[in-house]
């Protein structure tokens, strides 16, 4: 966790994780009424990760692996500006054709929406997906764009001073989300 | 009018005086130097406690860019520059425009700067007409009025045949022939010192050969006719050996290093300040040990400062094209009080000898003494007070000073020209 | 660590870890270089101005491609360089750079530390596009990017880089790059055409092509001014190309896993034959491509900056 936060609550576990993401894979595939071009994409960092577990979980399903990749959007960001800090540019791996698919994004959070605005930029300029859909593990509302997910892990209400930090094994070593608060 | 200088450390190399004396002016003239000096005797009393009076500083290199470029400095303000810098006499260089070929140029130079100067100007002539290095210019008429040495300055006298007569003719009139060694096709297009620095900044370097080369040839050459030779500005630890070597022989060779050659390295153009740009270029630090030596062992007589102003518009240029020289007038002091005296390299006595008596030697001026009886032309100096140096204090009317915001210590407290103050700081 | 750096002045700057940053970014972007939209949004609304004041159509094009697949709005200001008084070219690229409110200047100049003046006098980013015979920042990270491409790391890599080493800015880019990534850097050619000091780059000259050729394993190759020759820096064309030209038979006694660099436009015939510019251990194409994935690496990177939604999930 980023030194400058303080933790105030957790809501969610590694039960509630693995059950959030159970429920998430079973509404995917009733939703689009089995698998047939169904194509998850992960959002760098934390939803590459969660892309592979609900594949995971698909696939535990259905018995039938599904196409997973991941989509870096920080080519796409709208908020480039001249400050000194800016995000690393990482790799797009997305090792299959769109165009045609049922295409479903997975983050972590969402909050603005403006990740979301740049990943569908980002996917649309690879091909003409049939339908994009969006999975989150938290919603945290406070939405800046008309932009909506249909798969949710859990809805938080928040305020704007507080922070979700989601923790996965693959990349904190943790396996949690928690609601902090920015320290002056 | 008289003045009296109270308690302050005397400083008179000739006279080899130095302690704690008064120093009594009547009528422009130095007037009595005693233990003590009654005030009543005086108009003025100037408290020099813990000051060094020394005798007004001579500058035997600078260009003062009049008549023709008075956007750069004017013999007013170049004198000024002079005379907040501790100097009372300088010789300025012929490479105005037009150049100082004929006699009435050199009265000019002279009548205007007895006019509006605040230090003597004793103008050098041309060797050549229009400085282009091919036939002698009217070197009896340029001494007649006034001109103390010849030079074509910046531009090296490339024909041998030329140099070897220039000294012949010199000698009828003793005077010395100023000389900035740097064969031309050597240095072509460069713009700082070769080496390791200028291959990693990208520039066209000037190898120290450039300048060896031509010392080599001149000092032949003085050996030959007898002439008086003068070395401008003497950078590389080469030129050093040879000059040295020389004045064993009896060679009437005399050399000069300006402070920058003797502070600065070619490290100092990273950054591409073309400030830093100067002719001939910076060299290495191996080179200021060998010029430091040289001074210290009489090889070098004088510091001298090259003052060379430039507009901003000048300067703020490509370094490839952007000219080269840099003010001097108002740093030279602190730069070698710091640098030369404060290290250790040279004591006071003798850096003050080789700033008065020495370049007045050389040119057979009557100057850098405190004398009985002599002008009373003298600059006090606070040994010890640090200071930030602000180009935009400078009284020069160019800024080109690359030493723009150095700390140095010591400064000119006062400087008396013929027992007026023409500077208090 | 990020990146901090308003302007790209050279590699002699930079630190190891930013080069690796610029090299990753600009992998990241050749992305895009496969797709039918080359497109990304990510300088929509900034504009990019490119002035050259020597030709060099390869570069500029480069740059304008960068910009171009990232939405900036390039204006090229192409110099006559004969209309412009000596001297004056600074203060004239002062004035169109404010006229035309640009985010980021990329600048080639025959003069060495135009770019750092520039960069000093400017709140905006500078990008040295070459200047004189100091450094070519892009081309030096291009090549190390294909070199990374081919051959996986720099430790302990054998670099030759063949022909006028004084008056190159490649050449110069290249040493201080490899040097910083560990590789190990031979220059060659004409002793009259390797400069002062340059051993103290971290270098070892050779003044003996077919001693080193079968050692390395990359041979960057200059390009060579012609009119150095009429300088006197060398005899003729002819006893260079024989000397120092990279030619089938030389690479015969190269290694099988040689990659050959050349920063082009090339003299063929002279530095280098046809026939090992179409040697399948020459990547002089990828190097073009290449070139373009760092110049929009390095413009992410220069104009970058916060975002708040980083912070804030």
């Amino acid at each position: 966790m980023k030194s400058n936060l303080k933790e105030k609550t957790v809501i969610m576990d590694a039960d509630g994780m693995r059950r959030a993401l159970s429920r998430i894979a079973h509404e995917i595939i009733e939703e689009n009424q089995g698998i047939e071009d169904v194509v998850l994409v992960g959002i760098r960092t934390r939803g590459a990760p969660l892309a592979q577990r609900l594949a995971e979980n698909i696939e535990r399903i259905e018995g039938r692996k599904i196409p997973v990749g991941i989509l870096d959007i920080t080519l796409y960001r709208d908020d480039l500006t001249t400050i000194a800090r800016q995000p690393l540019v990482g790799k797009t791996e997305i090792p299959f054709d769109v165009t045609g698919t049922k295409l479903i994004l997975v983050d972590d959070v969402l909050y603005t929406g403006r990740t979301i605005r740049a990943a569908l930029d980002g996917v649309i300029d690879l091909g003409r997906p049939k339908r994009v859909q969006l999975a989150v593990l938290i919603d945290r509302g406070h939405r800046e764009l008309p932009i909506r997910a249909d798969y949710v892990g859990k809805n938080v209400p928040t305020s704007r001073k507080e922070v979700i930090v989601v923790e996965l094994k693959e990349i904190d070593g943790d396996e949690r989300v928690i609601i902090a608060e920015k320290a002056n | 009018m008289s003045l009296l200088i109270k308690g302050g450390q005397v400083l008179d190399p000739i006279n080899k005086r130095n302690g704690i004396f008064d120093v009594l002016i009547a009528d422009g003239k130095i007037r009595e130097i005693a233990p003590e000096i009654s005030r009543e005797l005086a108009y003025e009393v100037i408290d020099a406690d813990g000051k060094l009076v020394v005798p007004g500083l001579v500058d035997m290199h600078v260009h003062l860019r009049e008549p023709g470029r008075e956007d750069e400095e004017t013999i007013e303000s170049g004198t000024f520059s002079a005379a907040k810098g501790g100097f009372t006499s300088v010789a300025c260089m012929p490479n105005t425009e037009p150049p100082l070929d004929k006699g009435p140029l050199i009265e000019f130079v002279k009548e205007k700067a007895l006019k509006v100067g605040s230090a003597n100007v004793f103008p050098i002539g041309c060797v050549t007409k229009g400085r282009d290095g091919a036939e002698l210019a009217e070197m009896a008429e340029l001494y007649s009025a006034g001109a103390v040495a010849f030079s074509d300055d910046g531009n090296s006298i490339m024909r041998s045949e030329v140099m070897r007569r220039a000294l012949e003719y010199s000698k009828i009139f003793n005077a010395p022939i100023i000389v900035h060694e740097e064969d031309k096709e050597l240095a072509a297009d460069g713009s700082m010192n070769e080496g390791y620095v200028s291959t990693r900044l990208g520039l066209k370097g000037i190898p120290k050969a450039a300048e060896e080369v031509m010392v080599a040839r001149d000092i032949v050459l003085a050996q030959l006719t007898g002439g008086r030779l003068h070395i401008a500005h003497v950078t590389s630890a080469g030129s050093v050996d040879m000059i040295r070597d020389a004045k064993k022989k009896g060679i009437k060779v005399t050399a000069e290093v300006t402070p920058h050659h003797l502070v600065l390295t070619d490290e100092a153009v990273d950054g591409f300040d073309t400030n830093t740009k100067v002719s001939p270029p910076l060299r290495t630090s191996k080179d200021i040990e060998a010029l430091i030596e040289g001074l210290k062992d009489g090889t070098i007589d004088t510091i001298a400062t090259d003052h060379a102003p430039h507009t901003r518009e000048e300067k703020e240029t490509e370094y490839d094209i952007a000219p080269p020289g840099m003010i001097g007038l108002e740093t030279a002091f602190p730069l070698v009080m710091t640098y030369l005296v404060r290290k250790g390299h040279l004591t006071v006595e003798e850096v003050i000898s080789k700033m008065t008596i020495e370049p007045a030697r050389i040119l057979r001026l009557d100057k850098g003494t405190l004398t009985i009886g002599a002008d009373a032309d003298i600059a006090i100096i606070d040994p010890e007070k640090e200071v930030t140096l602000d180009v935009k204090n400078f009284a020069s009317k160019s800024r080109n000073s690359p030493f723009h915001g150095w700390r140095l210590q010591g400064i000119i407290y006062m400087t008396i020209l013929s027992g007026r103050v023409v500077y208090r700081s | 660590m990020r990146w901090k750096r308003k302007d790209l002045m050279g590699l002699e700057e930079l630190e190891p870890w930013e080069i690796e940053l610029v090299l990753d970014t600009a992998e990241a972007c050749k992305g895009i270089f496969s797709r039918d939209i080359k497109k990304l949004p990510t300088l929509r609304g900034k504009t990019m101005v490119n002035i050259f004041y020597e030709p060099s159509t390869r570069t500029r094009t480069s740059f304008e491609v960068a910009g171009k697949w990232m939405s900036a709005d390039v204006i090229n200001v192409s110099v006559n360089t004969s209309s412009v008084r000596k001297g004056e070219s600074l203060r004239d690229t002062l004035k169109t750079i404010q006229a035309v409110g640009a985010d980021v200047v990329a600048i080639r100049h025959s003069a060495a530390g135009v770019p750092h003046m520039l960069g000093k006098m400017l709140d905006i980013s500078v990008i040295n596009a070459g200047d004189g015979a100091h450094e070519h920042p892009t081309q030096g990270l291009l090549d190390l990017l294909t070199i990374r491409e081919k051959k996986g790391s720099f430790e302990g890599l054998k670099v030759a880089i063949v022909g006028d080493i004084s008056h190159s800015r490649v050449a110069k880019s290249n040493i201080w790059g490899l040097k910083k990534l560990g590789a190990e850097v031979t220059v060659i050619g004409p002793s009259t055409l390797i400069p002062f000091g340059i051993e103290d780059m971290g270098v070892k000259v050779s003044y003996d092509l077919d001693e080193v050729i079968h050692e390395v394993d990359v041979v960057n190759v200059l390009r060579l001014q012609l009119e150095r020759q009429r300088k006197g820096l060398f005899p003729t064309v002819r006893e260079y190309s024989k000397l120092y030209g990279i030619n089938r038979d030389r690479l015969k006694r190269a290694k099988e896993d040689l990659l050959i660099l050349h920063p082009g436009p090339a003299n063929l015939g002279i530095e280098i034959t046809q026939d090992a510019c179409d040697d399948p251990r020459a990547a002089i194409t990828e190097q073009v491509t290449n070139g373009v994935a760092v110049r929009m690496a390095v413009l992410y990177l220069v104009l970058g900056g916060v975002s708040d939604n980083e912070l804030i999930n």
